[in-house]
């Protein structure tokens, strides 16, 4: 029976000083798979940021497990303590999780599907490799289609985004004001930008910021995170630029400590004031959304993880059942063979019918022990039924 | 067949009326629930009222609780149009339980029986009860979703850590519905008015209260009408007007008198 064997670590065992070790970019992910893939071996390396696997599917477990190891280790001499080792049902189980988004460090996180996806066209695949990856991007797919798990912002940035989609609706066209560039506004200008925003202006300096009572009048959305002491914009500016809108609403994202931004503009009609504290508290929110869902998740996620057991172990049964099925065939053209001086006399649409009917005969007679055998197998009895199958009806006595 | 029509639409309504009082405290199931609730009970009161333009051999809305519930329908058919997309549920906490009280009141008001004869031709009704009807349905849902703008606007403003935990339509996005579903409401009432004035002034009949209402209610939807498209009016103080358009609405059809049908 062909085993799958999963060696791995990731940021729940490893700080990142190991975890950079074993950190693959695609060619060398891809050449370390063809390297393990050898022997009639199916191997794949999924690493990202936060981990590095590597899913081996062999008829020798042990030795798969062995020589991951050792792939692993030596790209890291220390990583190997904080390396696990999972089987089969345990390593699908956990493949579903990771593309599910349940082992991330952001329960949710949509990146992960798509390195899943790309680890399996990089990766050397076979039968059940691919049907495993196959089941896992599945399982990572109807995890975000039945629960919330990815529906909120799980960081500041992609908050402030939302919020402005909350006001405005589609952003295409918006621009955007940026007083002042640190990482997170420029992470929160991006993700604007990436759901159509355009940025109006971009004023670092004191002698950059004074047209921007010029400005209000236009922006729909303003992000500051500059280093001034004071207040960079006070409520009267902003007053004498809503006249100009004309009602139009204005977004103010306030990223700054100290404040950019004069609290009482939050008090303006038309304003919408946000500053760290109010999107961190957010975005604490939304993660505990997130961790709830993850529950219903993990529940769907064991679900997959169940079906793919059944299909593995039901490998076990199956070249006894086709023994059994060829066998069966064998006799029945045999025993046609031997008729057939009546059956020539037949015309060929009663031949055809003859045919039929004793097909018809062992499909009936070999179906029961076929769904049988199937559910032993689910059972953890495959193996025995398969050898007893193949003991009763003689199977593969030729052979020995 | 009326009567048997009458509660199972009643009831479809009133577990929608629930449905989202519960997706309020926990989105999913409720709200879906409730929104097939609505589908349900507006195909049930459609059947209700298809019974009863047979059994009164025209439309049934020559009574007060007959031409209520035919606005319940309205109201509901307008509300069908959004209410079945998720970000729009919230409308149903104020569409719906609406529905159920005035669904209420035309039945303690007169039920499903039929009234006398009235001496307008059905044509007549068509196009004057039909019109302002449906125009008072696409102002009650301009209101509701005045009334959502409102509730977002003030969330926005208070900055709860919950924010975005519930889907809602963007504040521009419901602004901009309520506009639209004015801007095809108030022709509507217009065709609907003058069609009656012109019968007045043919008649010679005098003008009662209701109609003085009705040009009161007319004028102040005009009024937000313009002040929107001229004034520059949008947010807060357009979604305060058209709730107070909305009440002239609700006074105009509960405060409807039986004589008006005579």
């Amino acid at each position: 029976m062909i085993r799958l064997v999963l060696v791995g670590t990731s940021h729940h065992h490893a700080p990142v000083e190991l975890r950079e070790q074993v950190a693959l970019d695609r060619e060398r992910a891809q050449s370390l798979a063809a390297q393990l893939a050898g022997d009639g071996r199916e191997a794949i390396c999924l690493s990202t940021c936060n981990r590095t696997e590597l899913y081996v599917a062999a008829e020798d477990g042990d030795a798969a497990e062995q020589d991951a190891v050792a792939s692993l280790a030596l790209l890291g001499p220390e990583v190997e303590p904080a390396l696990y080792r999972l089987h089969d049902r345990a390593a699908a189980h956990h493949l579903f999780r990771v593309a599910a988004g349940l082992d991330s460090l952001v329960p949710g996180e949509g990146e992960i599907l798509g390195q899943v996806r790309l680890a399996q066209e990089l990766g050397t695949t076979g039968p059940l490799l691919d049907r495993v990856f196959r089941q896992a991007l599945h399982a990572g797919r109807k995890v975000r289609a039945e629960t919330a798990i990815g529906e909120s912002p799980a960081s500041v940035s992609a908050a402030a985004a939302a919020l402005a989609e909350q006001v405005f609706g589609s952003l295409e066209g918006r621009s955007i004001l940026l007083l002042g560039a640190g990482k997170v506004s420029d992470q929160a200008a991006r993700n604007l930008r990436g759901r159509g925003a355009e940025i109006a202006l971009v004023a670092n300096s004191k002698t950059e910021r004074d047209p921007i009572h010029e400005q209000l009048g236009t922006v729909d959305v303003v992000i500051a995170s500059t280093n001034a002491s004071g207040f960079v914009l006070e409520a009267a500016t902003v007053a004498a630029g809503l006249r100009r809108r004309r009602g139009r609403r204005l977004l103010l994202v306030d990223l700054a400590v100290p404040r950019d931004l004069d609290p009482a503009i939050g008090e303006l009609d038309g304003c919408y004031l946000y500053d760290i504290d109010d999107l961190e508290q957010i975005v604490v929110e939304t993660l505990s959304v997130r961790r709830r869902e993850a529950e219903r998740a993990e529940t769907i996620v064991a679900a997959e993880a169940e079906k793919f057991h059944d299909w593995h172990a039901a490998l076990d049964v199956v070249p006894a059942i086709a023994s059994l099925r060829a066998w069966a065939e064998e006799i029945r053209e045999a025993e046609l063979q031997k008729a057939e001086a009546l059956l020539g006399r037949l015309d060929e649409s009663q031949r055809r019918a003859v045919e039929a009917v004793t097909a018809q005969i062992v499909n009936k007679l070999l179906h029961l022990p076929t769904v049988r055998m199937k559910e032993a197998a689910a059972a953890a009895d495959g193996v025995l039924y398969a050898e007893a199958v193949r003991h009763l009806f003689g199977l593969g006595e030729d052979d020995r | 067949m009326a009567e048997l029509l009458f509660w199972p639409a009643l009831l479809l309504y009133g577990e929608a009326a629930v449905g989202y009082f519960g997706d309020v405290r926990r989105p999913g199931r409720a709200g879906r629930a409730a929104t097939w609730g609505v589908r349900l009970g507006w195909l049930a009161q459609t059947a209700l009222l298809a019974v009863q333009a047979t059994r009164d051999d025209g439309f049934p809305w020559g009574t007060w609780a007959a031409s209520l519930a035919l606005f319940v329908w309205l109201v509901v058919s307008a509300y069908l149009i959004w209410g079945c997309r998720r970000p729009y549920r919230l409308l149903g906490l104020v569409v719906m339980p609406l529905a159920v009280a005035l669904l209420v009141v035309a039945r303690a008001g007169g039920g499903t029986g039929s009234g006398s004869a009235s001496h307008y031709s059905n044509l007549f009704l068509v196009v004057h009860v039909g019109l302002v009807l449906a125009s008072f349905a696409g102002f009650t849902l301009a209101s509701a979703l005045s009334g959502l703008y409102l509730w977002q606007e003030r969330r926005l403003k208070t900055r709860p850590a919950t924010i975005l935990r519930r889907q809602v339509p963007a504040l521009g996005t419901l602004d901009a519905l309520a506009l639209r579903t004015v801007e095809w409401s108030v022709p509507l009432l217009t065709l609907g008015v003058g069609v009656g004035l012109v019968r007045l002034v043919v008649r010679g009949d005098r003008v009662d209260a209701l109609i003085a209402a009705t040009a009161v209610t007319w004028l102040v939807w005009c009024a937000y009408l313009g002040l929107r498209l001229v004034g520059g009016w949008t947010g807060r103080r357009a979604a305060y007007l058209a709730l107070a358009g909305f009440a002239l609405v609700i006074v105009v059809r509960l405060a409807l008198p039986g004589s008006h049908f005579a």
